[in-house]
């Protein structure tokens, strides 16, 4: 890839943001090619220097606030007219609900999420808490003289224990993982607005 | 490391490489690179962060037919990386806390 081809895919990957923005970041990494090709570098060695061009974009995407991606998507082209404004002051008492029903949604998705991962959770504190009264039931059991008994409740006790090590693993993965899918969705509604834009 | 943490020292890094001269963008990352990893894109934005806390200015110099943007460090600037050493011997001291601590 070379820099013209570099920089045209950039200005696609980047076409929901403010057009001022977009100049200046092409300005950035251009000057950072040009630099990597005057220490002596072949201009395909330079651009691949910078990264592969959807992963900039991408990370550039990341990097910048939804507030101000979805500012720049709703900002109107050119100003409105009067009947449009009217139209949108009168539409209040349907477009606002809606608004906040989408919200709505889209917060009960997490919490539902998170919910899932704070059960997990739950069910291993339970485990360790059941693992610990195992072994003392077993304790309460040899002070009686119950030998057999207490050998169970002690066997019931370190299984739980082992148990509940493998499931803390799962839950840290499970975390980790909902984590960097929470992160990915942000990162897909982000595209979105780009893709709109791009397709307008 | 802790992303909150290395933001702020990434600030201080880039900031003390234009101390001593103005410097642009790609020597930027080459001074940076021996002690913290810095992609472009995160360079941008910590250069304009700081452009807007008035701690650099920018200025554009045409370099071999081409335009190249130039940084150079304000008096805000510098009082950072001030502040930042002094910060740090806080640090310093809760570090060598955490170290003695963990060995007895």
């Amino acid at each position: 890839m070379n820099k013209a081809e570099f920089l045209a895919g950039l200005k696609t990957g980047l076409a929901g943001l403010p057009q001022d923005e977009v100049e200046e970041r092409l300005a950035f990494y251009g000057e950072m090619i040009d630099d990597r090709m005057e220490e002596g570098l072949a201009e395909e060695e330079a651009v691949a220097g910078v990264g592969p061009v959807d992963r900039v974009a991408a990370q550039i995407v990341s990097e910048i606030p939804l507030t101000k991606l979805v500012r720049e998507r709703i900002k109107p082209k050119r100003t409105l007219r009067a009947w449009e404004i009217v139209l949108i002051v009168l539409g209040f008492p349907v477009w606002f609900p809606l608004l906040i029903a989408a919200g709505a949604v889209i917060l009960s998705l997490y919490v539902v999420l998170w919910s899932l991962i704070l059960s997990l959770w739950a069910v291993e504190i339970s485990f360790w808490a059941a693992a610990l009264g195992g072994i003392a039931a077993a304790v309460v059991f040899w002070i009686k003289g119950a030998l057999v008994p207490g050998l169970a409740a002690l066997g019931a006790g370190l299984l739980l224990a082992g148990l509940s090590v493998f499931l803390f693993l799962g839950c840290v993965a499970a975390t980790k993982g909902l984590a960097r899918l929470t992160k990915k969705i942000l990162l897909g509604v982000k595209k979105r607005f780009i893709r709109k834009e791009n397709e307008a | 490391m802790d992303i909150q943490l290395k933001r702020g020292l990434l600030d201080v890094c880039v900031l003390a490489a234009m101390r001593s001269e103005d410097s642009y963008g790609y020597k930027i990352i080459k001074d940076v690179k021996p002690y913290v990893e810095l992609s472009e894109s995160t360079l941008y934005t910590i250069l304009k962060r700081l452009e807007n806390a008035k701690m650099l200015t920018v200025r554009t110099v045409e370099h071999d037919g081409r335009l190249r943007k130039y940084y150079h460090i304000t008096e805000d600037g510098i009082r950072r990386i001030e502040e930042f050493k002094d910060e740090w011997k806080e640090v310093d001291a809760i570090y060598q806390f955490v170290i003695k601590e963990g060995e007895s």
